[in-house]
């Protein structure tokens, strides 16, 4: 059983309010923008699994999802367009007792930051990636993402899309991710599970988040507000966990498949590095200490 | 509690109950917590808030049974509930039991 949030009868905050930036609050999403309540799921994660705050940090690239950065109570980096994985990679080898996390849009780590991505995952650098889809570029006006789905309209395909969309799951497993999963913004159980079960796991751990997005996938495509997209998701998608993340492509408008598909335990860049250096140079090598080479408190 | 038969031992039954409080000047009014509560206690009020969205309103306060969904569904964090004292059916209650036979299943 999860740990129950300790409440006194406070009416007027919330009790993830801890966690959040409440003084910039309220957040620029849109109404029935689901960014929020991926936000609020991994809140509680940190939350019930105790860890200590001061030893997480969050890293976001640009975009709406890359916002969450700033608004979260932790120590964050908002970064430049897709270079959310490389910031969040120099602060996990140069500090590697924190528990790092990104957090970011799917334009902005498969799009503009898709190689720093695929080579996270490669070299299994002890990350939690949190990408949250919606389809489209947000936040710079409905382009065209390489998470579109064939036929849906974008602002630069109007006429619907023709290119292949990414299947990010499949991305990640096959460069080597040791946790993979994906869910929409509607299975706020799974979703929270899935965020505290990677947050106690080693190595790259990938989490998609199907998302709604208003303003500018839903009123493109004639598909309604947020809330036609979460009923969309309920009657759409299927748990299947464990299958084979070369079937979970997904078409417009069409089945989901969310679950958790690969968790297993390989040995991470920082593990390779320091057994690969004290076999090769025995005596000489000197690891760093966990709390990083240079800062020390 | 939702049942698809009437239990024999429905005056045994023990019941969470929360209290759900909402901050409405920070809703933005998606409607996520009242399509979602599985007992309804929410409704959309008519009223506008500070923002000029409709916020939920209460409308069964009895009913809450402190699942917590429309507090982790809510992107806004404008609504969470607080765990009250387990409560057992009325006779009342008991007596005007209706079983639900379809129920709408989600799964979260
Ligand atoms: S543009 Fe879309 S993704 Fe961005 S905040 Fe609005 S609804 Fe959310
Ligand atoms: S806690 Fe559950 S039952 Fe109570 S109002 Fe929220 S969703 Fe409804
Ligand atoms: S889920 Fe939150 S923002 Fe949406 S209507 Fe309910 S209280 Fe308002």
């Amino acid at each position: 059983m999860s740990k129950v949030i300790e409440r006194t009868i406070d009416a007027t905050e919330h009790p993830i309010s801890p966690y959040i930036r409440m003084d910039r609050m309220p957040h620029i999403w849109c109404p029935t923008c689901g960014i929020g309540t991926v936000v609020k799921c991994y809140a509680t994660a940190l939350d019930e699994s105790g860890i200590d705050i001061n030893k997480v940090s969050i890293v976001s690239g640009i975009g709406c999802t890359g916002r969450t950065a700033g608004y979260m109570n932790l120590d964050g980096f908002h970064t430049t367009h897709g270079r959310a994985v490389p910031f969040a990679t120099g602060l996990k080898l140069g500090r590697p007792e924190l528990l790092v996390t990104v957090f970011s849009g799917d334009g902005d780590l498969v799009g503009i930051g898709g190689n720093h991505f695929i080579h996270a995952a490669r070299r299994n650098i002890d990350l939690l990636v949190i990408l949250i889809n919606n389809f489209i570029y947000g936040m710079t006006g409905g382009q065209n993402a390489p998470t579109t789905p064939i036929t849906a309209k974008t602002s630069t395909m109007p006429f619907g899309n023709f290119e292949r969309p990414f299947n990010i799951p499949h991305l990640a497993a096959s460069c080597g991710a040791s946790y993979v999963a994906r869910y929409t913004s509607l299975h706020v159980r799974r979703m929270t599970k899935a965020f505290k079960e990677a947050l106690s796991r080693k190595g790259f751990r990938f989490i998609e988040i199907v998302t709604p997005c208003s303003t500018l996938y839903a009123r493109l495509n004639k598909l309604g507000t947020g809330l036609n997209l979460i009923n969309y998701y309920e009657k759409s998608s299927e748990i299947r966990n464990g299958v084979d993340t070369r079937d979970i492509d997904i078409s417009f408008q069409d089945k989901i498949i969310c679950g958790k598909f690969i968790d297993e335990e390989r040995p991470t860049f920082l593990d390779m590095m320091h057994d690969h250096y004290k076999r090769t140079l025995g005596d000489r090598y000197v690891p760093m200490s966990n709390e990083g080479g240079m800062i020390r408190e | 509690m939702k049942f698809w038969r009437k239990p024999l031992d429905l005056d045994q039954v023990e019941i969470p109950r929360g209290e759900v409080h909402i901050i409405a000047d920070r809703c933005k009014g998606c409607e996520f917590c009242v399509e979602y509560c599985p007992k309804d206690v929410l409704e959309m009020s008519t009223e506008f808030n500070a923002k000029g969205y409709h916020s939920p309103i209460v409308v069964k306060p009895n009913e809450c049974v402190n699942c917590g969904l429309c507090e982790m569904i809510c992107p806004e964090f404008a609504i969470f509930c607080i765990q009250l004292e387990n409560r057992r059916l009325v006779d009342q209650e008991i007596e005007s039991f209706e079983p639900e036979t379809t129920p709408r299943m989600v799964a979260l």
